[in-house]
């Protein structure tokens, strides 16, 4: 291969990977955004918890079944914004319920989220280190707060619903960083799968950060 | 128990069932970290911590 043509390729996979950090960073803004208004939807027409139930198996649902058939074409657009849409919508009743409770939790949550997926991205950003082999750790991890979570909703133990909620938040960390460096390292090419990989990451972080602090405040 | 919890419970179970051939695959197929590359990891992780407490203190 001559010099000039691997330079040319480098800087073409350069420019790839940029481009899809960009989409996906855009359209993460997007989704948050869309899936506030929804979940501000869900809270002023009092959804239930069937209700936000039912909304999360639909957007989990299409997420597994339908948008990676659609991630590669302009129909994963929409299908991106329903999910998100969806799942905004599906936080409705907690957020209701921790508003009435103390609305500087769910205020304190936000910003604690939105802190840390800052700092978590910025630094797999900068530092550009390849996190790739953290994923069987992190499914691993995945594996055993669902688990948990899946147990304790039988046997509905205070310490393991803390237990839950933190590992949820340091798994979720984790795949900021894994899904942060497969983009960066060419892993990752789909900035629609990106997005959504990064949305679950931040949206799961926030409902577990949620219970922490409202566990720990002393109101509920 | 009412049908929220079995709902959840089920949408939970399904869940761990349908990622459990990723999860195999992953455990599997990742590739091994050196210790420099963990310790990358450990010490966000430890700031994230860190950071966690503050806000429950501050709530």
């Amino acid at each position: 291969m001559q010099p000039n043509t691997a330079i040319a390729r480098s800087q073409t996979a350069i420019f790839e990977t940029n481009k899809v950090i960009r989409n996906t960073y855009i359209l993460l803004s997007m989704t948050l955004l869309f899936s506030a208004v929804t979940a501000f939807v869900g809270v002023v027409t009092g959804a239930s918890f069937g209700m936000a139930l039912v909304a999360n198996i639909v957007a989990i649902v299409v997420l597994w079944f339908v948008l990676p058939r659609t991630a590669n074409s302009a129909t994963g657009i929409p299908v991106i914004f329903a999910i998100t849409g969806l799942l905004g919508y599906g936080l409705g009743p907690v957020l209701s319920h921790y508003l009435a409770m103390n609305p500087s939790i769910v205020m304190t949550a936000l910003g604690g989220t939105g802190a840390i997926f800052l700092a978590l991205s910025g630094y797999a950003l900068t530092t550009r280190k390849d996190f790739s082999f953290m994923g069987g750790f992190l499914m691993v991890g995945l594996f055993v707060v669902l688990g948990a979570a899946l147990l304790n909703i039988f046997l509905a133990w205070p310490a393991l619903f803390l237990a839950v909620n933190a590992g949820i938040i340091l798994v979720m960390s984790g795949l900021i960083l894994w899904e942060t460096s497969q983009v960066i390292h060419g892993g990752e090419t789909n900035y629609i799968m990106a997005t959504a990989g990064l949305f679950l990451s931040i949206l799961n972080m926030f409902q577990a950060l949620l219970h922490l602090l409202g566990a720990f405040s002393g109101d509920d | 128990m009412d049908w929220v919890k079995i709902g959840s419970a089920l949408f939970l179970a399904a869940m761990l069932i349908f990622l459990f051939p990723r999860a195999k695959h992953a455990v599997q197929n990742s590739p091994k970290g050196s210790a420099s590359d963990w310790m990358g990891f450990v010490l966000p992780m430890a700031a994230v911590v860190l950071f966690i407490i503050v806000l429950i203190a501050l709530v």
